[in-house]
């Protein structure tokens, strides 16, 4: 930059303030401009004390940033010894070839063909990395990641396409880690690329419709292959995360179908020969309750709080931006969130009077806001306050219920709606039709029917699909061709060949595999959303709010299971122990009809625990969903296992939850 | 340091201003001084004051410039452009997409050496906090923070070629491995954008990264390498609905490529077993990008003397300051040490020896004029005139190494060879100031140095025997990699050994008569093709030998320019290797070709950008620019999208490639 400018000002500044200073008036100097450059010294002076100020603060800056930067570690802030270089030293080899699987969320996508408003951010991250482009383009950004309502494919003329590699998910956002830190400890033990592969997919779509569009599961089979054949015949251990459990699930079914069936051609032998393991991190096997009240009002813990902090706020068409109604529009058109739709029904998510977790303690929201040192909670906290909880059982199988008396009422005064013969009512009776151009099917449904929906009403995992369909009809359409939420009774069906019913652990057999073993990684001690308490919103202004459900964010219980509308149950924050243990714990142990072969099943828990102070960020002990890949423990047990030890070996089943007693109490045909 | 930003947004640019500054600060503060009597007499402005002043000053105007950037809408530039030089081009994907060319057969980058980004899976202690960066690409950061290093990290074992203990260094995979080089400096990236023009994206397009300092051999012996290729290959072609690969090798990748061919086809414990049709089931056409066939013979001098013509030309500059040992640094030595242990720029030597490459008295170039200078340096003097290119004395390019500049242009009877090769290598070390830079110059004291510097003139072949004799380990190490010469008899067993793979001298194309070869590559531009040589006398320096930089011709027209002699190429690759295998030693059924496969070669003249916002140019013909040449995406495109050779045009040569190769008198 040229310098000119700013030394002229000086010079000015300087001689004004000589003169000033030396009292030497020379002639030439008329009283007026004397006046003028007094009124300029004023003027400069304040914008001088604003650099001035700038400067010493950058000043400032640099120079810690200097000293920090020359300043060795102290010993005492060195992070402890990491579990690769522990494990490394013991002796512990890279042996089995590692497949990861990430989940939702957590993958990278880029642009590979857009429209003109995205123009020159063609294989730039749109998903994942620093999300600046929801911040300069939020509406381009939408339309870009919203996929075809129709078909769940992409729409014409975007192509948006998951990152490739294992930059695809190392880390989500800057400094925001999720497999890097286990690819880390991998390395450390002598993995690299050859051994070592992330199977990235795009996460939006559903299942089938990677392979129809990208080749995503033929390309993992032809991975997984090629890294057997030249890592010396050796199986490969696979490690999914999150989604990716199911996903994963979804491939064994893909790979074994022969490929006039729409499946991979392997053969019936293909996963006995090629995969030692699965390592299922954080699993949501069962689905997640999260997702339902996702799909119905685009609502996450911290949105239904910010909510109910500021009311009308997110609803109001300040700047037209509507945003929820934009984040409903958008994950309406991802069938992966479909796919997290809890499944089995009522078995396993409970009924309307009898929740699987009855008796459960919500120690863990104690524990998090005020009293971190409580160790052992089950049984002191049943000595500090046991009767509210042995009169009144949270009823968790009411995963939506309108109003808290419904979520508490007996089922007997609960009204009896059956939503499948409801009409949606013809065409809109109102005059929502100013609300923007934008989709959702909720413009579609009369005022009456939503009404009659929220009547004092519950729904249990079951109905809640009857709710989902009712509401958004056409996304449930083209889910369900893909995804499948029931239990199967004969699993010999002929129809469970479909693909649709891949993903789902309760309706396919395990692949005739008995040398492999299936593992369940999961944190637990933190309170994960199980069942919601949801409101009629009152529309605001001229346009009636597009979403009509709302979580009730008022709603506190005086336990602390109930809080901002939400109950909570023990899980990772994300995914219950019911999803992420059930399969592990019983579906599959021992010789099951889910599990013909009998392979060994094995479910770790990891309990979680805060951060001891800043300096860990997000710390080494974590059981939080995401978080939990930095786990020491889980990270140890995953190198055990790549490097070939068997589930005995590293200490078979660790438990803290009340997984066992919650499986019992579930009743389903084995 | 990415979160301490991160927690102060504002400060973000304080970084850059930092250096601009530091330069302005000193010479600012002392002005400030002078001036600020006034102040310092109030006690109110202080010379830190001043300072802070116009930091503020600085840092406020540069964020202020850094925000209407941001602020600026994109498509800025471009429109500036336009302004200036009118209308451009649409860009070759744009202009197919509306013919309505479609993705149709899958695509196969591989890429030559250096363009490939290397990162590190496992370092030494000094190395910390680098896992999963980049070594090689990107910003080469880790050169200036810590240089020894790096050159540590960089190096391979020098014994086995492969990883020293300790240390492992990987290629980075996927299509970001060399689609920019360093930031702003593309490679493949336009060539990918391109394609996805027209509807490519991963699932169709891989980019086979390699390690490209291994030898060919050894990538698939420590990385498996080649067998990823194959199964990517194979899945390639069978999710794309059995659609043929084109396969796009640049520089290096080309020798690499070949060396797949053969490999691929080849049984299994040595080759990759895919059975002798897999190339014809598997592949629709290679399109070389300035393939270096039969060497280059810029790795010699690099071999020889860690020197390249830039090199040169800075040493012609300032003469002795490579040299100098000051912070003991030894640039050049180091430099040397590292690419010594690299087995893959032994693949770029040149190859068939005196037969391609001309002997002492003739080569096959005889009579080039060097009149691609003129297009670079002044357009006065118009059309070349007869006269004064006559004048020029031929360039004995045969003699690609010739000490002294008289040697070089001496008629062959008065040359007189002391042959060097029974020299016995003296025991005096010539220099101990050294240090523990390692070159195998130590072992051959004086008398050795001598005889090198009497043999005055070396032909193609007899450079493999003076590399030989200069670096006898690094040579027995390549030797069992690579070889140079030209097959008599290409049934004979011997040939099945994967040393001969990658020199298309010594084998036969696979059985593919339906596939197709093209060499592209640019021309028009001065290419290193022999070299004058003299003796190191500076004392400090461990490399006897430099290049003699102020052999020098007057004349314009010259094609002698600071110790090296020129010829037509693009700028790395002369013409005779780039074209010389598909101009004439593949066209039709020769023994090289016994299938028959149909060869083009496809020149591209080269014509520098015409001012700066072009960037690199959209017509060049540079060695890597050449990436960038919108006739060259153009035709790869065609070919992608199910074009063959007659579609773009047959042959399109601008050199004297024909010309030239009839020279070369070789069994076909």
């Amino acid at each position: 930059m040229p310098p000119n400018p700013i030394l002229r000002f000086r010079k000015i500044y300087f001689s004004v303030r000589n003169n000033e200073d030396t009292i030497i008036h020379a002639a030439k100097h008329k009283a007026t401009t004397e006046k003028l450059k007094r009124r300029r010294s004023m003027r400069w002076s304040c914008v001088d004390s604003c650099c001035w100020a700038i400067g010493y603060l950058c000043t400032a800056w640099w120079f810690v940033f200097f000293l920090y930067h020359s300043v060795p570690v102290p010993a005492m802030l060195q992070a402890p010894e990491s579990p690769g270089t522990r494990l490394s030293r013991d002796g512990v080899k890279a042996f089995h070839p590692v497949v990861l699987v990430p989940g939702v969320v957590t993958g990278g996508l880029q642009l590979w063909e857009g429209q003109p408003c995205a123009e020159g951010l063609f294989r730039k991250r749109l998903w994942g990395a620093s999300f600046t482009e929801i911040l300069t383009r939020p509406l381009c950004w939408l339309e870009h990641l919203s996929l075809d309502s129709e078909t769940g494919l992409d729409p014409p003329g975007i192509r948006v396409r998951a990152v490739p590699g294992l930059v695809a998910t190392d880390y989500f956002a800057p400094c925001y880690f999720a497999w890097a830190v286990l690819i880390e400890n991998l390395a450390k033990i002598g993995y690299e690329g050859k051994n070592l592969h992330m199977a990235s997919y795009d996460w939006r779509l559903s299942f089938h419709n990677t392979e129809v569009r990208d080749q995503s599961l033929s390309r993992l089979k032809s991975k997984i292959e090629l890294m057997y054949v030249t890592n010396g015949y050796k199986k490969v251990v696979v490690v999914p995360h999150s989604m990716g459990a199911i996903y994963f699930l979804h491939f064994l079914k893909w790979v074994e179908t022969p490929t006039s069936n729409g499946g991979g051609g392997g053969g019936p032998g293909w996963c006995a020969k090629h995969i030692k393991a699965v390592v299922n991190i954080g699993p949501a096997f069962l689905g997640i309750p999260k997702a339902v009240s996702n799909l119905l009002s685009a609502e996450g813990k911290d949105i239904a709080y910010a909510r109910a902090l500021a009311p009308g706020f997110l609803d109001s068409e300040l700047l037209k931006l509507q945003t929820l109604e934009h984040l409903v529009r958008m994950s309406h058109s991802w069938d992966s969130i479909v796919s997290l739709l809890p499944k089995g029904g009522e078995a396993i998510w409970g009924g309307i009077d009898s929740p699987v977790e009855e008796g459960h303690t919500c120690i863990y929201s104690k524990r998090k806001s005020s009293q971190p040192s409580l160790n052992d909670l089950h049984k002191q906290n049943f000595s500090i306050k046991p009767e509210s909880w042995v009169k009144e059982p949270t009823k968790y199988g009411r995963i939506i219920a309108f109003g808290k008396r419904a979520s508490e009422l007996p089922s007997s005064q609960l009204s009896n709606l059956n939503i499948k013969e409801l009409s949606r009512g013809g065409s809109t009776s109102n005059d929502s039709t100013s609300c923007g151009e934008f989709w959702s099917e909720y413009n579609e449904l009369s005022r009456e029917s939503i009404v009659k929906v929220a009547e004092n009403t519950a729904y249990t995992a079951t109905t809640v699909l009857d709710l989902l369909r009712f509401i958004a009809p056409k996304m449930m359409r083209r889910a369900e061709a893909h995804i499948s939420h029931g239990i199967a009774d004969d699993l010999d069906d002929p129809k469970y060949g479909h693909y649709k019913y891949w993903s789902n652990p309760l309706e396919t057999k395990l692949p005739d595999a008995p040398g492999m073993e299936m593992y369940c990684l999961y944190g637990v001690g933190i309170p994960t959303e199980r069942s919601y308490i949801y409101k009629l919103s009152t529309s605001s202004g001229k346009c009636k709010s597009s979403i009509p459900f709302r979580r009730d964010g008022s709603m506190d219980g005086d336990d602390m299971c109930l809080k901002g509308g939400a109950r909570f149950a023990d899980g990772d924050g994300s995914v219950p122990v019911t999803s992420a243990g059930f399969m592990c714990a019983k579906g599959w142990r021992g010789k099951t009809r889910f599990n013909p072969s009998g392979m060994d099943t094995f479910v770790r828990e990891y309990k979680h625990k805060p951060p001891g102070s800043l300096l860990e960020s997000r710390g080494a002990e974590s059981g939080a969903h995401v978080d939990i890949m930095g786990n020491v423990g889980l990270i140890e047990d995953v190198l055990r296992i790549a490097a070939g030890a068997s589930g005995q070996e590293i200490g078979g089943d660790r438990v803290y939850s009340d997984l066992i007693t919650m499986s019992e109490r579930i009743s389903i045909k084995l | 340091m990415p979160l301490i930003h991160r927690k102060k947004p504002t400060e973000k640019p304080s970084e850059e201003v930092a250096d601009d500054d530091s330069q302005q600060k000193p010479h600012e503060s002392s002005k400030t001084h002078k001036k600020s009597n006034g102040g310092i007499e109030k006690g109110k402005w202080s010379c830190i004051d001043s300072c802070c002043w116009f930091i503020g000053c600085v840092c406020v105007t540069w964020w202020f410039l850094l925000f209407l950037y941001n602020a600026m809408p994109a498509s800025f530039p471009q429109y500036v452009t336009e302004r200036i030089t009118g209308p451009l081009p649409d860009p070759p994907g744009v202009k197919l997409k509306k013919e309505g060319l479609k993705a149709k057969h899958p695509v196969v980058f591989i890429p030559g050496i250096v363009t490939g980004g290397l990162e590190l899976w496992e370092g030494k202690q000094c190395a910390d906090g680098l896992f999963r960066k980049r070594l090689w690409g990107g910003t080469f950061g880790e050169v200036y923070k810590r240089p020894l290093c790096w050159v540590e990290h960089m190096s391979l074992d020098n014994e086995t070629g492969l990883d020293p203990a300790g240390i492992r260094i990987r290629a980075v995979s996927g299509l970001v491995a060399a689609d920019y080089f360093a930031p702003g400096y593309f490679v493949w990236a336009v060539l990918i954008a391109n394609l996805a023009h027209i509807g490519y994206e991963e699932k169709n397009m891989y980019m086979a990264a390699y390690d490209w300092r291994l030898s060919f051999q050894n990538t698939e012996v420590r990385d498996q390498t080649l067998s990823r290729m194959k199964s990517n290959i194979e899945l390639m072609v069978s999710t794309n609905g059995g659609k043929k690969a084109v396969i796009v090798p640049h520089s290096m990748g080309v020798l690499y490529f070949l060396h797949f061919m053969k490999w691929v086809e080849a049984p299994a414990p040595m080759g990759g077993g895919g059975g002798p049709d897999w190339c014809a089931k598997h592949i629709k056409a290679v399109m070389n990008i300035g393939g270096p066939f039969l060497g280059v013979p810029k790795a010699v001098a690099g071999l020889f003397s860690a020197e390249a013509k830039d090199v040169a030309v800075a040493r012609a500059i300032a003469p002795g300051f490579l040299d100098t040992d000051i912070f003991r640094l030894q640039t050049l030595q180091h430099v040397m040490r590292m690419t010594r242990t690299w087995d893959s720029t032994m693949s770029m030597i040149p190859k068939g020896g005196d037969t391609i490459w001309g002997g002492v008295d003739w080569s096959p170039e005889k009579g080039h004029i060097c009149c691609g200078k003129k297009q670079k340096s002044n357009e006065t003097r118009g059309e070349a005139d007869e006269n004064s290119s006559s004048k020029i004395k031929p360039a004995n390019y045969g003699r690609i190494i010739s000490f002294g500049k008289e040697v070089a242009e001496a008629p062959p009877s008065e040359i007189k060879n002391i042959d060097f090769r029974d020299a016995v290598k003296g025991q005096s070390i010539p220099n101990h100031t050294c240090g523990d830079v390692w070159t195998e110059y130590h072992d051959m004291g004086i008398a050795g140095i001598k005889a090198i510097a009497e043999y005055k003139v070396y032909t193609a072949d007899a450079v493999i025997d003076l590399l030989h004799y200069v670096a006898p380990k690094m040579m027995a190490r390549g030797a069992a990699h690579f070889s140079y010469g030209v097959a008599d008899d290409l049934d004979d067993p011997k040939y099945k050994h994967h040393k001969y793979w990658s020199n298309p001298l010594e084998t036969k194309l696979p059985n593919a008569p339906e596939m197709e070869i093209y060499s592209l590559y640019g021309v028009g531009i001065p290419t290193e093709r022999a070299y004058v040589y003299k003796l190191n006398q500076s004392p400090d320096s461990c490399i006897p030998f430099q290049i003699f930089t102020s052999a020098h011709e007057e004349e314009e027209e010259s094609c002698l320019k600071a110790g090296v002699y020129n010829v037509d190429g693009d700028e790395t690759v002369p013409v005779l290797s780039a074209g010389f295998m598909c101009a004439k030693a593949w066209r039709g059924k020769t023994r090289y070709n016994p299938s028959g496969i149909k060869t083009y070669v496809r020149e591209y003249n080269h014509s520098p950008p015409s001012n700066l916002l072009e960037g690199r140019g959209t017509q060049s013909g540079a060695h890597v620019d050449i990436m960038g040449n919108f006739a060259l995406i153009e035709d790869i495109m065609r070919v992608a999208a199910g074009g063959n050779g007659s579609d773009i045009g047959h042959d399109q040569v601008h050199s004297g490639i024909f010309e030239w190769s009839e020279r070369i008198d070789l069994k076909l």
